[in-house]
C-alpha cells in the first residue's frame, strides 16, 4: 500500500466530520451519545486537522483530483500555504467550539439534535472543502453547501418569526454573493472555458475585465464577510443561531470569505492595480467604523458581538487594501508586513470572537436572557465564564499582552511605512486611515468595557439571575482552549509570524520581512529594531510584577484583608440593581457624537408619568438608504408584470407554447 | 450473419417512416380521445411504436447504444408508466370523460395547423441532418407540439400528465431521428426526470383532490395571490 500524502489525510479528516454528522442522524434519539461521543470526536478531529494544516504550511504544495462530480468535471483539490493557514484556523478554532457544543447541547432533549449534529458537521466539512478547492466548480459546490448548512443551523428555532426573517435575509444575501462569485469565475474562465484555478491564473484579458472580475469577487465575498453595505444579515443571523453556531459563523465562516478574496485577488488575478487597494481601504474603513459605532450602542449582547465582527472584518479588509497598494508599487517587503498583520488578525479574531460568542452562549443558557439591560453581576454565579470571557474581552479590545494587540500593532506599524509610497495623493491620504484605525481600536475598547461591565460586573439587574449556574465541564474546556489560544497567540508572535512566512512567499513572493530570527525570540520588530519592537513576554512579566507589587503594597500598608460591605448607597434608602448605569446610559455619548450614523426613534416619558417608559430604537440606516428602495423597485416591477399571472395552468402553458412556436419560426427565417 | 436478415437501408427507411406516421396518428388520436383509460392505452401504444422504431434504427445503423435507449423506452414507457397510471386512476377512481377547454373539432383543426408549421420549421434541420431518418424530424416536432396543445386544452390533471409524458416521447423520437439519439447520460437523466415527475404528480393528485374534492385544475386559480 502506497503511503497517503498529506492532502489525503486532510481529505480524510474532512470526511470524518461528515461521517460523524451522518452517524448523528442515525442516533437521533440517543441524545447522550450525540453530545458525549460525536461532538467530542469532532473536536479531536478538528485538532488533527489543525496539526495536519501546520505540517501543510511547512511542506510543498500538493494537488489531488477527486473522481466525483459531473462526468468530465472532477473535483480538483489543492493544499498550499494559504489554504493550510486557513485550515489551521478552522481546525484550531473548531476544536474549542465543538467541545463547547458537546457541553452546550448536553441538556438538549429535542429530536432535532441529530439533525443539528449532521448540519454542524456538514458545515465543517464544506468549509474545509472551500479551502481545499482548486477549481471553480468544486469551490461553488462547497460554498453553497456551506451557505445552506449554516442557513438551516441559523433557522434551528424556526418557530419564531424573527428567526425565520433573519434566515431569509441571510439566504437572500448569500445568494446575491454566490451569483457575483460565479460571474467572477465565469469571467476568469471565459476565454478558455476551463474552470480550474490553474487555468484562471493564466487569465490575461484586458484591464477592464480583470477589474470587473475583481469587483464581482469583492461583492460576492463581501456579502459573506459582511462588508458594507452587504452586512445587514450579520447582526440578524448571529443572534438567531445557537451560540456554537454563531461562534463558528463569526469566527470561521467569515474568514472563508476573506480566504476567497485573497485567493481571487492575489493568487488568481495577481492584483497589481493600486486603486483596487484604495477601494479595499475605503470599504474596509467604512465597514470597521460603522461596525464599531453600532456595536457600541447595542443592547443585545449577541448583536453587539455581531457588529464587532463587522468591525474586525473591516480591519482585515483595510489590511488587505494596504497590502495591495504596497504590492502595486513593488514594495514587496512592506506588502508582506501588511499581509502578515491581516492574516494574524484573522487568526486572532477567530479565537477571541468565538470565545466571546461562546461565553454569551453560556450566559444565555444560564439566564435565558440576551438583553444587556436584564443582566449583571454574573461574575459571582459564573466565575469560570466571567474570567475566561475577560480574556476574550481584553484580546478584542486590543490590549497587550494578548493577541488582539499584536495584529493591530503590526497593522499600524505597516501604515507607518506609507510615506514611502511613490504616489503624491496616496501618501497624504493613507495616514488618515491609520488615524481612523486608532479611533476604531479605541471604540472597540469602549464597547468591550461595556460588554463585560454590564454582563458580569455590578449587581444583578433581575432576581432570577441569582439562580444562574456556571458552564458545564465540557463547555469550560472549550472556553479554556480558546482563551489559552488568545494568550499563546499573544505571547508567541515570532512563532506565528515565521509560520506565516510560506504564505508570504506564495502570495507576495517575499518573506522574512520581520525580524523573527530564532536568536531574537524575545522581540518582534518590523524591519529595524531601532524603529519599533515589541516583546509580549517582557510586557507580560511587567504586568504580573506590577500587579504583585501593588497587591502586596495594598495588603502591607492599607489593611490586612478585604472586607465585604454593601456598596455606598448615596444616601438613598432604597437601592435596587436597576439603579446601576445601564448599557444605554453608558453608550449615550457615542449615540450623541455619532448621531449621523444612526436612524433613531425615541420616546421620553413625561416627568409626571406614574409608570414612565423610555423607548429608544437605533436602526441601521442602510435599510432606508439601500434595502427598502431596492425592495420597493422590485415590488413595483413585479406589479407591472402581475397581469401575466392568471393562476391558470393552461395560460402558463400557452405562454411557453407561444414562445416555442415564435422561436422556431424565427430560427426558420 | 447472413445477408438475408440484414435490413437494407431503403427498407429500414420505409419502416421508420411507417412508424413515424403511426406516431403522428396516435398523437391525433390522443388529442381527440376523451376517456382517460383509452388515453393511457394510446400512450402505451405510442411508447411501443417508439420502441420499435428505435430498435429498427439501431439495427440498420449498427448503433449499439440505441439498444439501451430502446430497452429504457420499453421498460419505462410501455410497462412502468402505464402501469402506474392505471393504478393511479383506479385509486383515485377517475374514469370519467375528460372535459376540454376547447371543443374537440376545433382542437383538431389547430392540430393540423401545427403539423404544417412543424414541417415548415423542420425543413432546414432535415437538410442539415445526414441520418436515414431525416424525413421524420418534422413528424417528431409535430408530435411534440400536438402533445403540448393537448396539455393546454385539457382541464383535468391526469390527462395533462399523460400529455406531458407524450411530449417526452416526441422529444425522444426527434432526438433519434436527428442525431441517432442523445448521449447516454442525457437519456438516463431524462428517464430519471420522467420517473421523478411521475412521483411528484402522483403526490400532487392526491393533494389536489384533498383540497378541492376534484382533480379539475381550474380550481387552482383560487390559490393565486391577489
Amino acid at each position: 500500500m502506497s503511503r497517503l500524502a498529506l492532502i489525503d489525510w486532510v481529505l480524510i479528516t474532512a470526511l470524518i466530520w461528515l461521517a460523524l454528522g451522518i452517524a448523528g442522524v442515525f442516533l437521533a434519539h440517543r441524545f447522550t451519545v450525540i453530545s458525549r461521543v460525536l461532538f467530542p470526536l469532532g473536536a479531536i478531529n478538528s485538532l488533527v486537522l489543525g496539526i495536519l494544516a501546520l505540517v501543510g504550511l511547512l511542506s510543498e504544495t500538493q494537488e489531488l483530483i477527486l473522481p466525483i462530480g459531473l462526468p468530465g468535471l472532477p473535483f480538483h483539490l489543492r493544499l498550499d500555504a494559504l489554504s493550510s493557514f486557513f485550515l489551521f484556523l478552522l481546525g484550531a478554532t473548531s476544536a474549542g467550539i465543538s467541545i463547547y457544543a458537546a457541553g452546550y447541547f448536553r441538556k438538549s432533549q429535542s429530536a432535532v439534535l441529530g439533525l443539528q449534529c449532521l448540519l454542524y458537521h456538514a458545515f465543517l466539512t464544506s468549509m474545509s472543502f472551500v479551502l481545499l478547492a482548486n477549481d471553480g466548480y468544486a469551490f461553488m459546490v462547497a460554498w453553497e453547501t456551506m451557505a445552506l448548512s449554516s442557513f438551516f443551523l441559523v433557522t434551528a428555532e424556526h418557530r419564531h418569526p424573527e428567526i425565520r426573517r433573519a434566515g431569509y435575509l441571510y439566504l437572500l444575501i448569500a445568494h446575491i454573493g454566490s451569483v457575483a462569485i460565479l460571474l467572477s469565475f465565469g469571467l476568469m474562465a471565459g476565454s478558455t472555458g476551463d474552470y480550474t484555478f490553474d487555468a484562471m491564473r493564466q487569465f490575461a484579458d484586458g484591464a477592464f475585465w480583470r477589474t470587473t472580475a475583481f469587483l464581482l469577487a469583492l461583492v460576492g465575498f463581501g456579502a459573506k464577510a459582511g462588508i458594507l453595505p452587504l452586512h445587514v444579515w450579520l447582526p440578524e443571523a448571529h443572534p438567531a443561531a445557537p451560540s456554537p453556531v454563531s461562534a463558528m459563523m463569526s469566527g470561521v465562516m467569515l474568514k472563508t470569505a476573506i480566504y476567497g478574496l485573497l485567493r481571487v485577488g492575489f493568487d488568481l488575478l495577481h492584483a497589481h492595480t493600486w486603486w483596487w487597494g484604495l477601494l479595499l481601504l475605503l470599504v474596509g474603513l467604512a465597514t470597521a467604523l460603522f461596525g464599531v459605532v453600532f456595536s457600541a450602542v447595542q443592547t443585545d449582547m449577541k448583536r453587539l458581538l455581531a457588529y464587532s465582527s463587522i468591525e474586525n472584518i473591516g480591519l482585515i479588509t483595510l489590511g488587505m487594501g494596504l497590502t495591495l497598494i504596497f504590492r502595486a508599487f513593488g514594495m514587496t517587503g512592506f506588502a508582506s508586513l501588511a499581509l502578515t498583520a491581516t492574516l494574524y488578525h484573522c487568526l486572532n479574531h477567530a479565537f477571541f470572537k468565538s470565545l466571546l460568542f461562546l461565553s454569551t452562549g453560556s450566559v444565555l443558557h444560564a439566564t435565558g436572557e440576551r438583553n444587556l439591560g436584564k443582566l449583571g453581576g454574573l461574575i459571582h454565579q459564573m466565575p469560570w465564564v466571567a474570567w475566561l470571557a475577560l480574556i476574550g474581552v481584553l484580546a478584542s479590545a486590543g490590549l497587550p499582552p494578548l493577541n488582539g494587540f499584536v495584529s493591530e500593532w503590526l497593522l499600524l506599524q505597516s501604515f507607518l511605512f506609507t510615506p514611502e509610497v511613490p504616489h503624491g495623493y496616496l501618501n497624504m491620504l493613507l495616514p488618515v486611515f491609520a488615524a481612523a484605525i486608532a479611533l476604531i481600536a479605541a471604540l472597540a475598547g469602549f464597547t468591550m468595557v461595556k460588554f463585560f461591565g454590564v454582563v458580569f460586573l455590578g449587581q444583578p439587574r433581575e432576581e432570577k439571575l441569582a439562580q444562574a449556574h456556571d458552564a458545564s465541564r465540557l463547555s469550560r474546556l472549550g472556553l479554556l482552549w480558546l482563551a489559552a489560544g488568545c494568550v499563546l497567540l499573544g505571547l508567541m508572535p515570532n512563532v506565528i509570524v515565521s509560520l506565516l512566512d510560506p504564505v508570504m512567499q506564495l502570495l507576495i513572493g517575499f518573506g522574512r520581512q520581520l525580524d523573527a530570527r530564532p536568536e531574537n525570540w524575545l522581540f518582534l520588530a518590523p524591519f529595524y529594531e531601532e524603529r519599533a519592537s515589541y516583546s509580549p513576554i517582557i510586557f507580560f512579566c511587567g504586568i504580573v510584577a506590577m500587579t504583585l507589587v501593588s497587591w502586596l503594597a495594598v495588603r502591607r500598608y492599607f489593611h490586612s484583608r478585604a472586607k465585604r460591605v454593601p456598596p455606598w448607597d448615596c444616601g438613598f434608602p432604597l437601592q435596587t440593581g436597576r439603579m446601576q448605569d445601564t448599557s444605554e446610559g453608558y453608550s449615550q455619548p457615542i449615540r450623541r457624537i455619532f448621531s449621523p450614523f444612526f436612524k433613531r426613534t425615541r420616546q421620553h416619558p413625561s416627568p409626571f408619568d406614574a409608570q414612565p417608559r423610555y423607548l429608544s430604537i437605533v436602526e441601521d440606516p442602510f435599510w432606508y438608504w439601500l434595502y427598502l428602495p431596492v425592495a420597493w423597485i422590485v415590488e413595483q416591477g413585479t406589479r407591472v408584470v402581475d397581469f401575466l399571472q392568471r393562476g391558470r395552468i393552461a395560460i402558463y402553458l400557452l405562454y411557453s407554447f407561444a414562445t416555442l412556436i415564435t422561436l422556431l419560426v424565427l430560427t426558420r427565417g | 450473419m447472413t445477408p438475408a436478415i440484414i435490413l437494407s437501408d431503403a427498407l429500414g427507411g420505409q419502416l421508420i417512416n411507417l412508424c413515424a406516421a403511426i406516431m403522428l396518428l396516435l398523437g391525433f388520436a390522443m388529442l381527440a380521445q376523451r376517456r382517460i383509460l383509452s388515453l393511457i392505452n394510446l400512450f402505451m401504444l405510442q411508447g411501443a411504436v417508439l420502441f420499435t422504431s428505435t430498435v429498427i434504427v439501431a439495427y440498420t445503423t449498427h448503433q449499439s447504444h440505441l439498444y439501451w435507449s430502446a430497452g429504457l423506452t420499453l421498460s419505462l414507457k410501455v410497462i412502468a408508466l402505464p402501469y402506474i397510471l392505471h393504478r393511479l386512476i383506479r385509486k383515485l377512481s377517475v374514469k370519467w370523460d375528460v372535459e376540454t377547454i376547447l371543443n374537440i373539432p376545433t382542437t383538431m383543426l389547430v392540430g393540423i395547423a401545427l403539423v404544417v408549421v412543424a414541417f415548415n420549421v423542420a425543413q432546414p434541420i432535415s437538410q442539415l441532418s445526414g441520418t436515414i431518418m431525416r424525413a421524420t424530424i418534422g413528424i417528431a416536432l409535430a408530435c411534440v407540439l400536438l402533445s403540448f396543445l393537448m396539455m393546454i386544452t385539457r382541464s383535468k390533471a391526469v390527462p395533462q400528465v399523460i400529455a406531458f409524458l407524450a411530449m417526452e416521447n416526441g422529444l425522444f423520437f426527434a432526438a433519434t431521428s436527428a442525431t441517432y439519439g442523445m448521449p447516454m447520460v442525457v437519456e438516463l437523466g431524462i428517464a430519471l426526470d420522467v420517473m421523478v415527475g411521475m412521483v411528484i404528480f402522483g403526490v400532487f393528485f392526491f393533494q389536489i383532490r384533498q383540497q378541492f374534492d376534484s382533480l379539475d385544475i381550474r380550481h387552482m386559480e383560487r390559490i393565486k395571490e391577489e
